[in-house]
């Protein structure tokens, strides 16, 4: 359905919602195409993700019935199951909307590296600001030419980018813990 | 031209856009106007009272203009998302009510939905029903703290008792349900945490034949109040193309002209089957975002009688999903069964999973739309949880609609985009 966006990789559906991915280096194209010609005139959201470790451990887990554990499904016995590879190690998800006569959602989705920038997607949508440099903050998603980008929830000198997955835990350190 | 002119022909709020450039967010003193060195930079917040929360503004005045803002935020972050990552689905739901703690019933929803969207799981109607009738006592409760708080910093003392008078009410009523008065966590994935009460009926509808009479009190005081007309009329002007550009929703979204509701675009819960009307105002100012305010709250009231309407016939029916997947076993059986205690203790200690997956799932709540991303790996803890906050793209609006406005009405302004901050800085 959205074949003709630039820079299309791929279109998944999912959960009734419908994921289109496109090449980083094309996502301010493929937002002005899906903002005119599609009417995705709203941004709702921006959300990173890092999928460091993803499927690394696998998942098992419990999986009750009205009679008990499960016992044919094979995670309930600590067998693991792993999911499905990611590209890349980290997904920049843009939540769109067609606030028109037809409402829908869509989901523009780029997949990066570390330290891969992305462009900016202002001059599409102002309302990208502070998302953007939400994303930056607390993922360290670069974002290339933004006016104004910055720290926004967090001072301007912290160091890290707290929602990586390999930030550590409880961040701060704490006296006399380690072996001094 | 003022709001009042406008309204008569139709005009459009402004020409063209206002929208600062390159940065959106941030309006700067124009060269001009620095080069007279009358200009000087106040800083104002983090903490002061009119700010709702911990929200800092550097402003630049010439005079009494403000000729440049920069919004500030980040003072009340504490790092829900990353918390919710290391906590099982079912321990998650206590977090989202206290980002929004205004409108919890509505953020608790939007995760649970979300989660129950992924499992893809089937609710009872009892607690649809039951769901919608909360959200929409809470987006009332909501608005009454607005009202209260908005119309205090502008001197309107009186207002903030009469809406808090009623507030407590629905506290009231909230307690009678959940045992809670705010961050009740009455909803569970699969429908509702336990079965409601005798005699939360007959104490709602006395809310529901009292509160229109309230709506009137409050609009006596302030609709025609000559001081709150000049006050809040042709002030904090956004029109309806930079609002959308802007990313606004809610009333702030509907004043500007917008005829845009989540709950009738999008229907969730209950709200293909009540009727009610979406109030849109075409001046996109602060009085306009008051107006919307106003009639929101009668509409909820009506959608809150349909509701009970609803509940009432439905006596005896479950409360919740009969799915051992996600959802404890009852009482009872805890007793007599011992899988039923083990199944119990697992999904309390261990979690029950979540099938693998992304979704976004969004709400109409009291400020706008509410989304909660959710990813999941197929484990017992979500992998990845992001909300949009409304508030947090309400404030985005701030250099927008502050264009040629008198640091007096900054106030009005920014009290006008009902902004909770600990929506924004999560």
């Amino acid at each position: 359905m959205y074949e003709g966006t630039p820079g299309f990789v791929e279109e998944r559906v999912a959960h009734g919602e419908t994921t289109v991915v496109v090449e980083p280096a094309q996502l301010v194209d493929a937002g002005r195409h899906l903002r005119d010609e599609e009417g995705f005139n709203f941004l709702s959201d921006i959300t990173a993700v890092d999928y460091l470790g993803w499927g690394k451990a696998g998942v098992s887990g419990y999986i009750g019935t009205a009679a008990g554990r499960d016992l044919n499904t094979p995670m309930t016995q600590g067998y693991q199951v792993v999911p499905l590879a990611k590209p890349k190690r980290f997904a920049v998800n843009y939540h769109l909307l067609s606030i028109t006569e037809s409402p829908r959602r869509v989901r523009l989705q780029v997949w990066l590296d570390e330290g891969e920038p992305v462009a900016t997607v202002i001059p599409v949508w102002p309302t990208a600001d502070w998302h953007e440099r939400e994303a930056w903050d607390l993922m360290g998603v670069a974002i290339e030419g933004h006016p104004n980008l910055k720290r926004i929830l967090l001072d301007d000198d912290w160091e890290g980018h707290p929602l990586r997955k390999d930030y550590p835990l409880g961040g701060e350190p704490v006296r006399f813990s380690g072996e001094e | 031209m003022t709001a009042t002119a406008s309204r008569r022909t139709g005009a459009p709020i402004y020409e063209g856009t206002r929208i600062p450039s390159p940065i959106p967010t941030v309006l700067h003193t124009p060269p001009g106007v620095q080069a007279t060195g009358d200009v000087q930079t106040i800083n104002f917040g983090p903490n002061h009272p009119s700010t709702h929360g911990v929200l800092r503004l550097i402003v630049d005045l010439y005079g009494e203009d403000v000729t440049g803002v920069e919004a500030v935020i980040g003072y009340l972050h504490t790092g829900f998302e990353k918390n919710m990552e290391q906590k099982t689905w079912w321990k998650c739901i206590t977090y989202p009510e206290r980002i929004d703690y205004v409108s919890f019933q509505n953020n608790e929803y939007v995760f649970v939905g979300a989660v129950e969207k992924l499992l893809d799981l089937e609710i009872p109607p009892k607690a649809t029903w039951m769901r919608t009738l909360l959200c929409e006592l809470n987006r009332i409760h909501s608005h009454l703290v607005w009202l209260g708080t908005s119309a205090l910093e502008l001197g309107a003392i009186s207002m903030f008792w009469y809406a808090f008078r009623e507030r407590e009410q629905i506290l009231d009523l909230f307690e009678l349900v959940t045992g809670y008065r705010m961050h009740t966590r009455y909803f569970q994935i699969g429908g509702l945490a336990e079965d409601i009460p005798r005699g939360f009926y007959p104490e709602c509808r006395k809310f529901t034949d009292w509160m229109p009479n309230a709506i009137d009190d409050y609009e006596t005081l302030l609709t025609r109040n000559k001081i709150w007309l000049e006050r809040t009329e042709g002030l904090g002007l956004l029109s309806a193309a930079d609002a959308i550009a802007l990313g606004q929703s809610g009333p702030v979204l509907r004043a500007s002209g917008v005829d845009w509701d989540l709950r009738r675009t999008q229907p969730y819960l209950a709200y293909h089957q009540v009727d009610f009307r979406v109030p849109v105002f075409p001046e996109g100012d602060v009085y306009a975002r008051y107006r919307v305010h106003m009639q929101e709250m009668r509409e909820s009231v009506r959608i809150v009688e349909q509701c009970l309407d609803r509940l009432e016939s439905m006596e005896g029916e479950p409360w919740i999903a009969d799915d051992r997947k996600v959802v404890l076993p009852p009482r009872h059986e805890l007793h007599t069964s011992m899988e039923s205690l083990i199944h119990h203790f697992k999904i309390v200690t261990e979690g029950f999973r979540v099938p693998e997956g992304e979704v976004y799932y969004a709400i109409e709540s009291p400020r706008g739309e509410l989304g909660c991303y959710l990813c999941s790996d197929g484990g017992a803890k979500p992998w990845r949880v992001k909300f949009r906050a409304p508030s947090f793209v309400a404030l985005q609006a701030t250099a927008t609609c502050m264009t040629d406005a008198l640091i007096a009405d900054m106030i009005a302004i920014v009290g006008s985009l009902d902004t909770v901050m600990g929506e924004v800085d999560r």
